[in-house]
């Protein structure tokens, strides 16, 4: 779950983690009314769950309470498109107004966990203010990596090694340190998954400032924290996919038009890419999950048909704890409440295959019935 | 022969008695596997499955059963207290099949596994299975597997029943198959799996199954081009995949150049290994590399 910067910002000035001043509007009042407060000036910031706002119109300064309402307004209810959201944009809601900052140095830092070292680890770069995946192409010996031993968390010594590694002046390393820590404390106790700060900036009269926050939560660990998933904004999503969480569903949209129904992440993945081979192109990643009811089945079938680019849907199906004629069930039920019936591609194996089959043929849908991914290639680009 | 389970295999059950945990239970012990425990706290004394004894705790249950490896359904909030469990009791192997592991739990377990004799597997995979042993440990179906002598490893579930699909109806038995997991953080991976399929004499050929995200496979790559003298066959599942994206798997987010399948597979051709083109042609690319 990604977290918007102004809850970051909140997040992390709780565990010590210093932020310019801010005030989040949600008109052009409001945003006036924070301006002043901030001395008359502010840099007016939208809101979204996605990078790139500066260079698609999302971040401006203002230079008086006017000014701020005046870009907050014309933000407020517009749709941002950065290279991060695709054509169809995020709509904004609330702008943050902060205090403008004399910057002297733009750091990165980072906090994520490898999979590889199975550990969290701190990422720092003295190449702040740039996407820090193409530092690691360009100037990888830029991009400083400090592991965490979670039995003891983040240690003073690491701190000294990034600040050297950063080029910090002295009187800088404490401060540092501290903010680190109080990253590395937030990311823990929070169960993020991922807290990026880029850029940290040095100010010209020596402090070190979060600029910007972005912060996910790892939504299986939601359960144990109630506050922070009130926090959770759906309208930043895809509404089919909310729609399809809601449900247990994992659907991810995409641009084509093979709608994909399938029980596994590992075989949607290697159906889509079934379908990519068959030279058409997939409307969706869809995972039913492994012991999927009737009314699941179909239910996903009638959310990946509400995708109106659906124009061709395939159904595949390796029955193991899900069993054929559940699935088969499913299907006849979704096309028989749908207010379109495109055409249907059916590959069924496993559990109760033989069952599924003859409810399929009895239902008096036309589907076509095929046993292998091969067949389902070839029926897909007929 | 095989890896990791055999006839040998005493297993214990973690969460028994709830509806995930007596279903597949069951199925592994229809299977042929040697069910000998149960543990759900507070259920101890009671039997299921007919006379499969019910502990409160792992310890009691390894004292009395010599349970050797264990298989865990419980929720996720209480997944990594079960894995540290089985850990604590001494049981060699723990296959962890919940999904929804929070990563931090997940990091937490690994780091108290560190040094102590105690293999996970998973969270969020689908076990494995010796189908010459007849020793089942997962939720994968049965009777799609044929004993022989090719290694199969994936981190997908329902793909890797796909793979060994393929391979059965081509005739082409397995000696064992392990499911390493889709999440980002987790026990046993792609290395520890082909480096154990390397040194089985009964394992002549190994098929390994991978998707987007992270570097596991960059891993596997790097370990073949140096150890593996055995074939292996690869595929990568993801393709299609958006940048960005979590695709089912808390793992499989294509989040850099280096989680993108082409990356992947073309460190594994690079290492020498078979690439499967695509998921349709498992069966028939192990066959030609058998051949």
């Amino acid at each position: 779950m990604k977290l918007h910067e102004y809850q970051a910002k909140q997040l992390l000035a709780a565990y010590g983690v210093p932020v310019p001043e801010n005030y989040v509007a949600a008109s052009g009042a409001e945003a006036a009314a924070a301006a002043e407060r901030l001395g008359g000036t502010g840099v007016v910031k939208a809101q979204v769950h996605a990078g790139g706002r500066g260079k698609a119109g999302g971040v401006k300064v203002a230079a008086s309470p006017a000014e701020a309402a005046q870009i907050a307004e014309s933000l407020i209810g517009s749709t941002l498109v950065t290279f991060q959201t695709g054509p169809q944009g995020v709509p904004v809601h609330q702008v943050l107004v902060e205090q403008t900052m004399d910057i002297e140095r733009e750091l990165y830092l980072s906090i994520t966990t490898d999979g590889g070292r199975r550990r969290p680890v701190v990422i720092a770069s003295a190449a702040g203010g740039m996407e820090i995946e193409e530092v690691a192409q360009t100037e990888p010996e830029k991009v400083l990596t400090e592991p965490i031993d979670p039995a003891i968390g983040f240690q003073p010594f690491q701190a000294r090694r990034l600040a050297a590694g950063l080029g910090l002046p002295l009187a800088q390393i404490r401060p540092f340190s501290a903010l680190v820590d109080a990253c590395y404390r937030a990311y823990i106790e929070k169960d993020s998954g991922m807290i990026e700060i880029n850029p940290l900036v040095l100010t010209s009269d020596g402090q070190l400032l979060a600029l910007d926050a972005k912060m996910d939560l790892d939504d299986d660990a939601l359960f144990r924290h109630k506050a922070e998933a009130e926090l959770r904004d759906t309208t930043q999503d895809d509404q089919l996919e909310v729609a399809a969480s809601e449900a247990g569903i994992a659907y991810v949209k995409l641009d084509g038009n093979v709608g994909c129904m399938v029980n596994g992440a590992g075989l949607a993945m290697a159906t889509m890419d079934i379908v990519k081979f068959a030279g058409a192109e997939p409307a969706n990643f869809l995972d039913v999950g492994g012991g999927a009811a009737e009314d699941k089945i179909s239910h996903a079938i009638l959310l990946m048909l509400s995708d109106r680019n659906v124009e061709k849907v395939l159904v595949n199906i390796f029955g193991g704890i899900l069993r054929c004629d559940i699935a088969a069930r499913g299907i006849v039920d979704a096309y028989g409440k749908a207010d379109r019936q495109p055409q249907l591609v059916v590959r069924m194996l496993g559990t109760n295959v033989d069952e599924g089959k003859q409810i399929l043929a009895d239902s008096g849908l036309t589907a076509t019935m095929v046993d292998t991914l091969e067949e389902a290639a070839a029926a897909i680009k007929e | 022969m095989s890896i990791l389970v055999n006839e040998n295999t005493r297993l214990l059950v973690q969460g028994i008695t709830g509806r995930e945990g007596s279903f597949h239970a069951e199925r592994c012990k229809a299977y042929g596997t040697n069910l000998v425990a149960g543990v759900t706290p507070g259920k101890g004394g009671e039997t299921v499955l007919d006379g499969v004894p019910v502990f409160d705790s792992v310890r009691e249950a390894v004292e009395n059963t010599g349970a050797n490896v264990s298989l865990i359904f419980v929720p996720p909030p209480f997944a990594a207290d079960a894995i540290l469990e089985s850990a604590d009791a001494g049981v060699p192997l723990v296959v962890c099949i919940t999904e929804g592991v929070p990563v931090r739990d997940s990091t937490m377990v690994m780091r108290y596994l560190e040094g102590k004799p105690v293999r996970l597997l998973g969270p969020n995979c689908p076990g494995l299975i010796t189908p010459g042993a007849k020793a089942k440990i997962g939720i994968m179906p049965g009777n799609i597997h044929l004993p022989g002598k090719v290694g199969v490893v994936s981190r997908s579930g329902t793909l890797t029943y796909e793979g060994v699909d393929q391979l059965t109806k081509r005739g082409i038995g397995q000696s064992t198959c392990v499911g390493i997991g889709g999440d980002p953080v987790s026990g046993t991976g792609f290395v520890d799996v082909l480096a154990m399929f390397n040194d089985d004499p009964e394992t002549e050929a190994i098929v390994m199954i991978g998707e987007i995200g992270g570097i596991k496979e960059q891993e596997a790559a790097a370990f073949i081009k140096e150890s593996v003298r055995k074939p292996v066959a690869a595929l990568i599942v993801g393709q299609t995949a958006p940048p960005g994206r979590r695709m089912g798997h808390a793992g499989a987010v294509i989040t850099g150049k280096a989680a993108l399948a082409s990356e992947k597979m073309r460190a594994l051709e690079e290492a020498g290994c078979r690439v499967i083109p695509t998921p349709a042609d498992i069966g028939a690319t192990v066959a030609d590399m058998l051949a």
